[in-house]
């Protein structure tokens, strides 16, 4: 467990991973800031087409959809998706939309 | 100098003539902090019967999202150094072959970013590299990108393809192994290292139906050699065999799943029955000098195997008997099957569904007719005795 701090007094708690705990928390400002963590420094049109479609359905369903499926919807082809966040889909899109870490077997 | 546990537990385990992982990690533990606090910590879970490693962390390394496996324990004050203690696995190249140099290289760099403790290698085919911290990670990659290393697969992509060492050195192989797998891994670099399967996707070459990675019975697609004209048999040597004592009719003819052989004790003479052969490589193993297997030479696909993880195990079913591996036109349209396969897969499959569960989900015969593969008899066990197939009225009249 720790705790992420950044300018404008962002100060959110977060797994070992960098996960924020309580999706209630999450707002742009912490997205963006959550962003720099992952190797994106300014957030354009397209990241907040993937973190908005993530947080949209997150809300609806209660889990992280399929990868593929997030490519599909958005029209963001999975290379594009990785040239936006260079952490991936899991690691970086979804820890910037503030969903709890995807749980995945190794 | 690194802090001294006392591990009774463990010393247990050094004991014997054999090789033993403990002696292994105390090795390292001389000059690494994290190798000596995981003795600590394992002799602790062995006293306490409780693993103190938390499942499934996310880290990774920029632009790739499998080959990296985080770990983390659940008591971090207590021993700080192996608070996080990721693994990465690294693409094996095929066959296992390194040469010493290659296997310094990576030594060293796991001993300056990581714990030092390797497992060449594990049931995936990777070499497995033991415990880091996620800061490590990066410059890891680096370093081993620098020496012509890339990592494995790990998480919903396309594992790490693996191969046995074929014709580099044996004598059995109906087809490049290596060629194959090398071929197949590059072709497959995107889904290896950017997970976007329903769940994990192992392709895994054989030689022949010895079947050395035991592919059979873990990868999603076994790509096992055989041949499908007749075995080749050497008389005088079988004749020496039996001069030699061999009980032939015991040990190798009674022996034959198929029944097809025969051997007359008078004129020493070994006659197979081709037909009806289903090149289990038995014989051939028995006697080696006298038995090979054909010229015509390929492979069998197979599809569906698994391990027990979710759901129970699963053996592998015929998907293409036969396909000349040398060919390149031959080999493309199997890649094409493939591509119709893991299309379907990732359209209608559920979340954590390997493909040989999917298959028992939809059925065989409508799997087929989704990827457009004729269904043949090779595919079925007994006919008439197979869950999959099921006869239409009108085509059992006709
Ligand atoms: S699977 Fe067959 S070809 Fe490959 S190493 Fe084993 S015996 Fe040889
Ligand atoms: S390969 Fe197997 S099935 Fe074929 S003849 Fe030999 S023992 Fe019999």
């Amino acid at each position: 467990m720790g705790v992420f701090e950044a300018e404008g007094g962002i100060k959110v708690e977060v797994d070992e991973d960098g996960f924020i705990q309580d999706p209630d928390v999450w707002n742009e400002d912490l997205a963006k800031a959550l962003a720099k963590t992952e190797g994106v420094e300014d957030m354009d049109e397209e990241h907040w087409k993937l973190v908005n479609y993530l947080r949209n359905y997150y809300q609806q369903f209660g889990i992280a959809p399929m990868v593929r499926k997030l490519c599909k919807e958005t029209g963001i082809p999975l290379k594009r998706v990785y040239e936006l966040f260079p952490s991936g889909p899991a690691k970086g899109a979804c820890k910037v939309a503030g969903l709890p870490k995807p749980t995945g077997c190794v | 100098m690194p802090k001294e546990y006392k591990t009774p537990k463990l010393d247990d385990l050094e004991k014997g003539p054999w090789p033993s992982f403990v002696k292994e990690i105390k090795q390292a533990a001389k000059n690494n902090e994290m190798s000596n606090d995981l003795l600590a910590v394992l002799e602790r879970s062995y006293d306490e019967r409780i693993g103190h490693w938390k499942h499934g962390g996310i880290v990774g390394v920029m632009g790739y999202g499998g080959g990296v496996i985080g770990r983390y324990i659940d008591i971090p004050d207590e021993y700080p150094n192996i608070s996080h203690f990721h693994t990465m696995r690294i693409n094996q190249p095929a066959g296992w072959f390194y040469t010493s140099e290659a296997l310094r290289s990576i030594c060293d760099i796991w001993e300056k970013h990581g714990s030092g403790l390797t497992n060449m290698h594990g049931s995936t085919g990777d070499i497995v590299l033991l415990g880091t911290t996620t800061d490590e990670l990066e410059p890891t990659f680096q370093d081993l990108a620098h020496v012509g290393f890339d990592l494995g697969g790990s998480g919903s992509d396309v594992r790490t393809p693996s191969c046995c060492v074929g014709e580099a050195r044996c004598e059995w192989a109906c087809y490049d192994t290596m060629g194959v797998c090398y071929e197949t891994t590059m072709r497959y670099q995107d889904e290896l290292h950017r997970p976007a399967f329903p769940y994990k996707w192992k392709f895994k070459f054989a030689g022949c139906p010895n079947d050395c990675v035991a592919a059979k019975a873990r990868a999603d697609i076994s790509v096992v050699g055989t041949w499908r004209d007749a075995i080749k048999v050497d008389d005088a040597e079988v004749a020496t065999y039996y001069d030699n004592g061999m009980d032939i009719f015991n040990d190798v003819v009674l022996n034959c799943p198929a029944r097809c052989m025969k051997f007359d004790h008078e004129s020493k003479k070994l006659e197979i029955n081709n037909a009806d052969c289903r090149r289990c490589m038995h014989c051939i193993n028995a006697m080696p000098k006298a038995l090979r297997p054909g010229d015509d030479k390929g492979a069998t696909i197979l599809i569906g195997a698994k391990a027990p993880i979710i759901e129970g195990a699963l053996l592998s079913s015929v998907l293409i008997p036969f396909l000349k591996m040398e060919d390149e036109e031959e080999r493309e349209a199997w890649y094409d099957i493939m591509e119709e396969i893991q299309d379907i897969w990732c359209e209608e499959g559920k979340n954590r569904e390997r493909i040989g569960e999917f298959i028992q989900r939809v059925g065989m015969a409508n799997f087929l007719e989704a990827v457009g593969v004729e269904p043949i008899p090779e595919m079925v066990a007994y006919p008439r005795d197979n869950p999959y197939i099921f006869f239409e009225q009108d085509e059992e009249e006709e």
